[in-house]
């Protein structure tokens, strides 16, 4: 499934809109839509709330008290300078980092791996092993999670980014995907390079991976944000704030600032930042990924 | 590139049949095997094992003890688990329709080609990046009762002052809002990629035949639509049934336990009362429940969408 994000774009292929039928270009230059009229407030609804934690982080405490609200008298920087000070926002955004790009790494890799082999070598107990990997996409987090914990208690990883990233690293959903993706590419491809010769792990790297880099791309982007966001499990895996993710972080500092709006809408900007950016740069691309997690 | 440097080992056409068979099985299981463990080892094994922990009276750091079916016969008694049932099953009852309803209109009208219509969309997908800390903190400041914007507009408008998070009759409806705003445009998403797979030739076909916009929408879109919407209501309905972090980030399950859903329950028992076995007792009949609706719904909606293109 795939989207077509702007409007103009939808002459090329043949899934396209119901409007696309070459009358609604035309109309639209002699009278705006009536549609305006309904998606603009939705719109603005959606965004307020966005636009109202931006406003607030560079507002003075006296200035959030004003209904409705005006443009600040100036911006107060003071905020994001107090909220850095007064919490490790920096440390707990890389930690998010690297508890995330470990996790995509090892989602790419293994997911890979298992997922080719599941689509394309016929071995002893392949499909019960596929069917189990499967019925772990219905269980449910919290059923998993107190084992989990003991397990990671007893590894003595209590407390430290390993017990976010090493539960993480390989997820059923991955191999799901890539494995679904595999099955469409041609056998013809392989067989030429089978017959060369060439070692299973050879094709896989040279061969396939090159031709499903937007299906990475995309099992990618899912976990990058899956990782990213997650909560409940740093909030029970992790206690010490040198090791909590931007999201546990930034909860504590709730706890901590919850009278100091302007100083906390700082910190919530801070920490969404690096999503924000990916999402307003690859906005295309995220919601295709999105709606290839349709396809479960 | 690490392949490059391996050697092809497999030699050219003559190799014996039954090795290369063995060798096909010794790949598939290398392959396989990194992900099979950690999946194993996080996805299946913890499963058995919140079973077991569920006959055991343990706090989950020491070794517990065997208690048969006492946590069941607990959590059968105990009030507090079926008011958070309760509570589980009002927010999922609205959430879930909600979402849709508003979902499928906003995705149509997404999907005409009109001016602009990329920046609608962008404004309806950005609550989707937004964290549920950061979607928390920013609803506990519009909905706070003495400072929020919300408030303050229904004061403009002569209106009386309202609790919502604050306020034990409330909160819950709260939570069913923010979460919305949270998840439309995930839902949108699914319905608008329905949409757009939907072939432009049989919309020309039903124009051709003198047949309005509403009506070829009501019977040529919508039926094909009904994938989508079967997916969504198994999706969005596992989600509100496993409702925490919002929660969490939110009302803490409160005030007067008015938000305490299924899963808050468990999370307090497990690190707050210590109690390992009920916890995954609870656990185990979420996991349950979570069955039975996904195969129930999947069950209907595989009849409902049995409408195909020919």
């Amino acid at each position: 499934m795939s989207i077509t994000m702007t409007g103009r774009a939808a002459k090329g292929p043949a899934t396209r809109g119901p409007a696309a039928d070459g009358t609604a270009p035309r109309r639209r230059s002699r009278r705006p839509s009536p549609l305006h009229l309904v998606l603009l407030p939705l719109s603005l609804v959606m965004v307020a709330p966005l636009l109202w934690m931006v406003l607030l982080s560079v507002s003075t405490k006296e200035e959030t008290r004003r209904f409705p609200p005006g443009l600040p008298h100036g911006i107060e920087w003071r905020n994001y300078t107090g909220a850095l000070a007064d919490a490790p926002l920096a440390h707990w955004l890389g930690n998010s980092a690297i508890v995330s790009v470990s996790c995509v790494a090892g989602n790419l890799v293994f997911c890979s791996l298992a997922g080719y082999a599941f689509a394309r070598i016929r071995f002893l107990g392949s499909r019960a092993l596929f069917v189990a990997v499967l019925a772990t996409l219905m269980v449910p987090f919290q059923i998993v999670m107190l084992p989990t914990l003991i397990m990671v208690r007893a590894a003595g990883l209590t407390d430290t980014l390993g017990a976010l990233i090493v539960p993480n690293l390989a997820t059923a959903f991955g191999v799901f995907l890539l494995r679904q993706f595999f099955t469409t590419v041609p056998r013809e491809l392989e067989e030429a390079a089978r017959i060369d010769g060439a070692s299973r792990l050879r094709i896989l790297v040279q061969v396939m991976l090159p031709l499903m880099r937007p299906t990475l791309a995309t099992l990618a982007v899912l976990t990058f944000l899956q990782t990213w966001n997650d909560f409940l499990w740093p909030l029970i895996a992790v206690q010490n704030p040198d090791h909590m993710t931007v999201q546990l972080g930034l909860q504590t500092f709730q706890g901590a600032h919850n009278t100091d709006w302007p100083k906390l809408m700082a910190g919530t900007v801070i920490s969404q930042l690096p999503v924000f950016a990916m999402f307003f740069v690859a906005q295309r691309f995220f919601v295709r990924s999105v709606a290839t997690a349709g396809l479960k | 590139m690490a392949a490059t440097v391996l050697p092809a080992r497999a030699a050219k056409g003559g190799r014996p049949r039954r090795s290369r068979r063995l060798g096909e099985h010794l790949a598939g299981w290398g392959f396989v095997s990194p992900a099979v463990l950690l999946i194993g080892l996080f996805g299946m094994l913890p499963v058995l094992w919140s079973f077991w922990l569920s006959f055991q009276e343990t706090d989950l750091t020491s070794p517990g003890e065997f208690a048969g079916g006492a946590k069941y016969a607990e959590l059968v008694r105990d009030p507090l688990m079926w008011e958070a049932a309760r509570r589980s099953a009002v927010y999922t009852v609205l959430f879930v329709p909600l979402t849709m309803v508003l979902a499928l209109p906003i995705a149509v009208m997404l999907n005409q080609r009109i001016r602009g219509v990329t920046l609608y969309r962008m404004a309806v997908f950005v609550p989707l990046v937004t964290s549920t800390v950061a979607t928390g903190i920013i609803f506990n400041w519009l909905l706070n009762p003495q400072f929020g914007p919300v408030n303050a507009a229904l004061a403009k408008a002569g209106l009386p002052q309202q609790g919502f998070f604050q306020s034990p009759g409330q909160a819950l409806f709260a939570l069913v809002a923010m979460t919305v705003w949270g998840w439309l445009g995930f839902a949108v998403i699914i319905y608008l990629a329905a949409l757009q797979a939907v072939p432009a030739d049989l919309m020309e076909a039903a124009a051709l035949d003198g047949c309005g916009r509403l009506r070829a929408f009501r019977h040529v879109e919508l039926p094909l639509l009904a994938p989508a919407s079967g997916f969504l209501l198994v999706w969005l309905t596992i989600n509100s049934l496993q409702l925490f972090d919002e929660v969490y980030v939110t009302t803490k399950g409160g005030p007067l336990r008015a938000t305490t859903v299924v899963v808050y329950h468990l999370y307090n028992k497990a690190f707050v009362d210590f109690d390992g076995g009920y916890a995954a007792a609870v656990g185990c009949v979420l996991f349950l429940v979570i069955l039975a609706v996904t195969l129930v719904q999947l069950a209907l909606t595989r009849r409902a969408s049995s409408y195909e293109v020919r």
